[in-house]
């Protein structure tokens, strides 16, 4: 064979050469860790410099009339006059996101379901997996405005529930894309398991692939939410915004991003003060529920 | 109490099992029967005009090298290809006087008949309890007590009672991969199949679960048929009665264990089994 033909030993290496080498590499992989530390910095001191702005200002006019009183207008700097919260906001939020989780998540379920389990590669499994990724990224003023023209304009005005369909439908292919993600996780042997027991597919799919997906999907609705919390454009021209509490549907209803842009358009400095408060307690919400969420796929692991 | 009694009557079987290994397949009746069977991946065909007789309540044992067709005839035998379009058989398997190939199978009650242990452990993340009662439940309604009273059988049956009657209700994914084998094979007896299709049960598992699982086939051959695939040509050896083996689709050749192993008739069953190829 060839080897036997070649000498046992090469040439002993150069040790100058070799030296010079590795001080080389040396002098790269620093320069490129500490490249590595400053762009961290950078993106970590932006992010801190936010998150301090916006506890420190937030701070600044949080107190109980935030939890307990609607809008009220500006106090013109005079402290006898009442001070408004934002009770309006938050029961917005809250009626608006629940009513869009509750609609949007059994859909995109069931979509991500048929995606996962039935549609792997056929035609109409690929078209919706392609219009439900095109959904997931597109801008959000465009479901806004596609409600405005499928039920603002029919039913003559703002209202919570156009609103809530909006934030429905961002719901939907989020949900979607993690169903279907986690449902792939899922090792055929598993699935033969369940059928080789006699189980028709449907109940595999309920009784144990659900089971066996459970905390990824939970963890996906979980996302979704904290993306609608913090929706503004497509809530601009569904429900508007209002200054009083409501918990009537058909009227235009307020929601803590609303109640932020418009406050801090005012340019009242207490109105301004209360958006700060508003965008806190958003970020806190979205945090709580990333946090969970986060505790939820450790938990599988 | 019930380990001892358990152990004992494992170790009569498998030696009433090597008895019956030197007489087998001379007057057994079939349970399931073969005929002229064609299967397709698509338009690659994996297995070639097969005949076989499974004999009732004897292990058949199917050995040959990677892509022969032996895990294809298995999943044949409870249609497990029909989960997958592109993949279709020709020909006849007759159990109980039917042919299972046949449209209007109902292929659920088929696959309560006929049990499949899988390579890999497949434990259902739930409880060991409910794992169990998983397959049982799809098919009988049985009180709390009797469903106990199955639980406890079928985990008796399949070696790992004692290891696991303090943590029913502890999750199945808990246990070590032996026990998960185990346990699956617990919920696939729970069933009460007929005949339990076993595919390379033990490759995934240590040589001491390994025993422990070829002991649990000699013992439930008094009561099921049984089907094993394997690449462990000594197992076949220690465990099957009957002994088919296949190469490039075609079954070459079908014979007691201990005439296979000693006297093949074929040149190609001669070389696989002595090292040659495979």
């Amino acid at each position: 064979m060839s080897v036997t033909t070649m000498p046992a030993l090469g040439p002993r290496k150069d040790a100058r050469v070799a030296a010079a080498l590795g001080r080389r590499r040396k002098l790269v992989d620093h320069a490129v860790r500490w490249f590595c530390i400053a762009s961290t910095a950078v993106g970590l001191f932006f992010l801190a410099s936010i998150l301090f702005t916006l506890a420190w200002r937030g701070l600044e006019a949080m107190g109980p009339t935030t939890f307990t009183k609607a809008f009220e207008p500006t106090t013109y700097g005079d402290d006898t006059l009442p001070r408004g919260g934002l009770l309006h906001a938050i029961t917005g939020s809250l009626i608006q996101v629940t009513i869009a989780t509750l609609i949007g998540t059994p859909i995109g379920l069931l979509v991500g379901t048929y995606l996962a389990e039935y549609a792997r590669s056929s035609p109409l499994g690929n078209a919706v997996r392609f219009v439900s990724d095109v959904l997931l990224s597109a801008p959000s003023i465009l479901v806004g405005l596609f409600i405005y023209q499928l039920v603002v304009l029919p039913m003559g005005g703002f209202s919570g529930i156009a609103g809530a369909l909006a934030l429905a439908i961002i719901v939907i292919p989020v949900v979607v894309r993690t169903t279907e993600d986690m449902l792939q996780l899922i090792p055929n042997t598993l699935r033969e398991a369940v059928i080789g027991l006699g189980a028709p597919k449907w109940k595999m799919i309920v009784l144990v692939c659900y089971k066996a997906a459970m905390s990824g999907i939970v963890t996906g609705v979980l996302l979704a939410i904290a993306r609608i919390a913090g929706e503004t454009a497509p809530l601009l021209l569904t429900s508007f915004g209002n200054n009083v509490v409501t918990a009537d549907l058909s009227s235009a209803m307020s929601s803590l991003p609303i109640a932020i842009y418009q406050q801090a358009n005012s340019g009242f400095p207490d109105l301004i003060a209360i958006a700060w408060t508003g965008a806190l307690l958003t970020t806190l919400g979205v945090l709580a529920i990333n946090v969970i969420a986060r505790l939820l796929l450790r938990a599988r692991h | 109490m019930g380990t001892s009694s358990e152990t004992a009557t494992a170790d009569v079987a498998s030696f009433g099992g090597l008895q019956a290994r030197s007489s087998a397949g001379l007057n057994a009746t079939s349970r399931i029967s073969v005929r002229n069977l064609n299967f397709y991946y698509g338009t690659n065909k994996a297995l070639k005009g097969i005949n076989l007789e499974v004999p009732d309540r004897q292990v058949t044992g199917m050995i040959g090298p990677s892509g022969c067709g032996k895990s294809t005839l298995l999943r044949v035998l409870n249609r497990m290809y029909s989960l997958y379009p592109g993949q279709r058989a020709e020909g006849q398997v007759l159990m109980d006087g039917r042919n299972i190939l046949d449209a209007d199978v109902d292929l659920n009650e088929l696959r309560s008949k006929v049990g499949m242990v899988f390579q890999k452990p497949t434990p259902f993340p739930m409880t060991i309890y409910d794992n169990i009662a998983f397959g049982i439940r799809l098919h009988e309604r049985l009180s709390k007590a009797e469903m106990d009273e199955r639980i406890e059988w079928a985990l008796t049956r399949a070696a790992i009672w004692t290891e696991v009657k303090d943590r029913l209700h502890a999750s199945a994914l808990g246990l070590s991969g032996g026990q998960q084998q185990r346990l699956c094979i617990a919920r696939t007896i729970a069933v009460r199949p007929e005949v339990i299709l076993l595919d390379e049960p033990t490759s995934a598992l240590d040589p001491i679960s390994t025993l422990k699982i070829e002991e649990l086939i000699d013992e439930l051959k008094r009561d099921f048929t049984i089907c094993i695939v394997t690449h462990n040509m000594q197992q076949a050896a220690r465990c099957a009665d009957q002994v088919a083996f296949f190469y490039l689709g075609e079954l070459v050749e079908v014979a007691p264990a201990a005439q296979m192993f000693t006297a093949p008739k074929e040149r190609r069953t001669q070389e696989y089994i002595t090292g040659r190829f495979g």
